[in-house]
């Protein structure tokens, strides 16, 4: 059984069309990506699902519960930690844990027992009675995932986990999303506009641009279909020969996009593009100052269904 | 559901009175402030007589009035808790699970209400000291009580809704100067109503703030018209139930433009 079904669903903002049309489905016990540069529509579908934001077409159901008709319900078997903290910062880690339990109907001390084991998982027993204020972004993210699991959902949603974390955090943050993914059995959908987040956690993803999933697969699926190896030339002199180059590349190879003084391009192989290149780019009287190949990466999937580069398109969302 | 919001409210009203007694500074402030006014109030005006031709020292006039004006500015003032739950996501978190909707705004009214009954009992407290009276006896204390929380819950309902729709401290903080500094001095709160010109009189009936003070002098100064003071408190309940209605429809915009 799929634990959660997006079937087409919009979302308007007075000038925005955040969401255009999302549908994806995730399967029960699976970690799923939703990938996409900022402002994609990614955080606008999860509070579509987790029923903060009500959509103006299209059904969702989480845990086999319609979003829209039952929203308590689902309510009751989803965790959220949303993209931005929601730790009330006067509380204790314990007190923020508390709270939560008690609104999701637990208490005495099968809660208590649940909060000190949450406690460990997220390593924050020693802090556990300190007011959270204090706390470090990683120690509130950890807290955040910990409100989110109290009530033993059955649904984890993790919006941009990561986030604003430094590359250690980050990576610890890894860890732990591994480790709850297997010791809660639980479903997980997160999003990350990290291509190498997806990569590293997720079993299968949606790629989301501008309101829409636009392909759908596992990291390595969608690179394999990517059949070939991705070149970047860089030229040699900023002497407006880049227009040039693009006709040069566009003849010879995919998915050509232009970056600065920089074009990356996709070829079948790389071995045998090379010299070709090199060969028509010299004729036509452009140096060149370097070229790397590469296995593509979840950046040139993107380029590829989208048109789109990924990081300039991130920048732009901001 | 009722018992569903009764327990919600509750422990969100917990949450609520814990994170403030956190804070050192509220508590000197809730405690010191309205004591400061009545003191400085009670000497600034002492010799002029604004009290008008009501029996009694100034400081017995002024008690109440005092009384009012900590409860109005406290719900008044009540909405920034909301705004810095929502800066803060505290609310989202909530919204996600299955709380009790009213109960997120439901608790902060309550909240402030408590605040103003607790400040009215220091107030009344330090009064007795000063050698005032309550003329009312025990019932006068009870309407005290009751004037405070409703005049309270009056402004909170109102300084919600706004928090609401505005969502920022500045916004916030203008508003309820805007509308704060004229309700207090539209009111008899520090002058009685005989000595104020015929205009702000007019105003000063529709007040709500000045309907809390005229039922609270009651208790205090003369100890009797029940029924007027009744009338008074009853408007107060109707101006309450609007404002939280209010408070109430912005939540629900505010939801909606999640
Ligand atoms: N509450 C809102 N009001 C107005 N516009 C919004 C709101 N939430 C999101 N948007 C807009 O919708 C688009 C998608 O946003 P979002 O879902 O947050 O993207 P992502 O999470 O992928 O970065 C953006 O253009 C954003 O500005
Ligand atoms: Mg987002």
């Amino acid at each position: 059984m799929d634990a959660i079904v997006a079937e087409g669903l919009r979302k308007r903002y007075k000038d925005v069309q955040a969401l255009d049309g999302v549908s994806f489905a995730v399967r029960e016990g699976e970690v799923f990506g939703l990938l996409g540069p900022n402002g994609a529509g990614k955080s606008t579908t999860v509070r579509v699902l987790t029923t903060l934001t009500q959509p103006d077409e299209g059904r969702a159901f989480v845990a086999g519960e319609d979003v829209v008709r039952h929203p308590n319900r689902v309510r009751g078997s989803i965790g959220y930690v949303a993209q931005d903290s929601g730790v009330d910062w006067e509380a204790t880690a314990r007190e923020n844990l508390l709270l939560q339990g008690r609104i999701h109907g637990m208490a005495g001390k099968p809660l208590h027992a649940r909060v000190d084991e949450l406690l460990e998982l997220v390593d924050l027993r020693d802090a556990a009675n300190r007011v959270s204020r204090g706390y470090s972004g990683g120690m509130k993210r950890r807290l955040d995932i910990a409100i989110g699991l109290v009530h033993r959902p059955r649904v984890l949603f993790l919006d941009e986990p990561t986030t604003g974390l430094d590359p250690e955090a980050r990576a610890a943050m890894w860890v732990e999303v591994e480790r709850l993914a297997a010791a809660e059995s639980l479903t997980i959908l997160l999003t990350t506009h990290y291509l190498e987040e997806a990569d590293r956690l997720a079993e299968r993803v949606a790629i989301v641009s501008r309101g829409k999933v636009v392909v759908e697969g596992t990291p390595d699926d969608l690179k394999r279909d990517l059949a070939g190896e991705s070149v970047t030339v860089e030229l040699a002199e900023a002497n407006g020969q880049v227009a040039e180059a693009e006709r040069v590349l566009t003849a010879l190879t995919d998915d050509v996009h232009v970056d600065g003084q920089s074009l990356r391009a996709r070829v079948p192989n790389g071995a045998e593009a090379i010299p070709r290149i090199l060969g028509a780019l010299d004729d036509a009287g452009i140096p060149v100052a370097a070229v790397t190949t590469a296995r593509p990466s979840l950046d040139d999937v993107y380029l590829h269904y989208t048109g789109r580069d990924f990081s300039s398109e991130d920048e732009a969302g901001k | 559901m009722t018992t569903q919001l009764f327990r919600h409210t509750g422990w969100m009203v917990v949450r609520q009175v814990r994170n403030l007694m956190r804070e050192p500074i509220w508590i000197a402030m809730m405690v010191i402030q309205p004591m400061l006014w009545l003191v400085l109030y009670g000497q600034l005006f002492k010799r002029v007589g604004a009290q008008g031709p009501a029996s009694g020292s100034y400081v017995e006039f002024l008690t109440p009035g005092v009384v009012a004006m900590n409860a109005f500015f406290g719900g008044m003032w009540s909405g920034m808790a909301m705004i810095a739950d929502l800066d803060r996501h505290v609310i989202d978190r909530f919204l996600a699970a299955p709380t009790v909707r009213v109960a997120i705004v439901l608790s902060q009214v309550v909240r402030a209400g408590i605040t103003a009954i607790l400040q009215a009992l220091i107030l009344l407290l330090v009064a007795l000291a000063l050698g005032v009276r309550v003329h009312g006896g025990a019932l006068g204390w009870l309407v005290v009580f009751a004037g405070a929380a409703l005049l309270c819950g009056v402004f909170a309902g109102f300084s919600h809704g706004i928090a609401l729709l505005m969502r920022k401290e500045a916004s916030m903080i203008a508003a309820a100067n805007f509308v704060g500094m004229p309700l207090m001095f539209l009111s008899s709160i520090l002058v009685s109503i005989a000595l104020m010109p015929g205009w702000i009189r007019a105003i000063a009936r529709y007040n709500p703030v000045d309907w809390g003070a005229h039922a609270m002098r009651n208790a205090v100064l003369t100890g009797g018209h029940w029924g007027s003071t009744g009338v008074y408190l009853a408007l107060l309940v109707a101006a309450a139930a609007a404002t939280s209605l209010f408070a109430t429809w912005c939540f629900r915009a505010y939801q909606r433009s999640l």
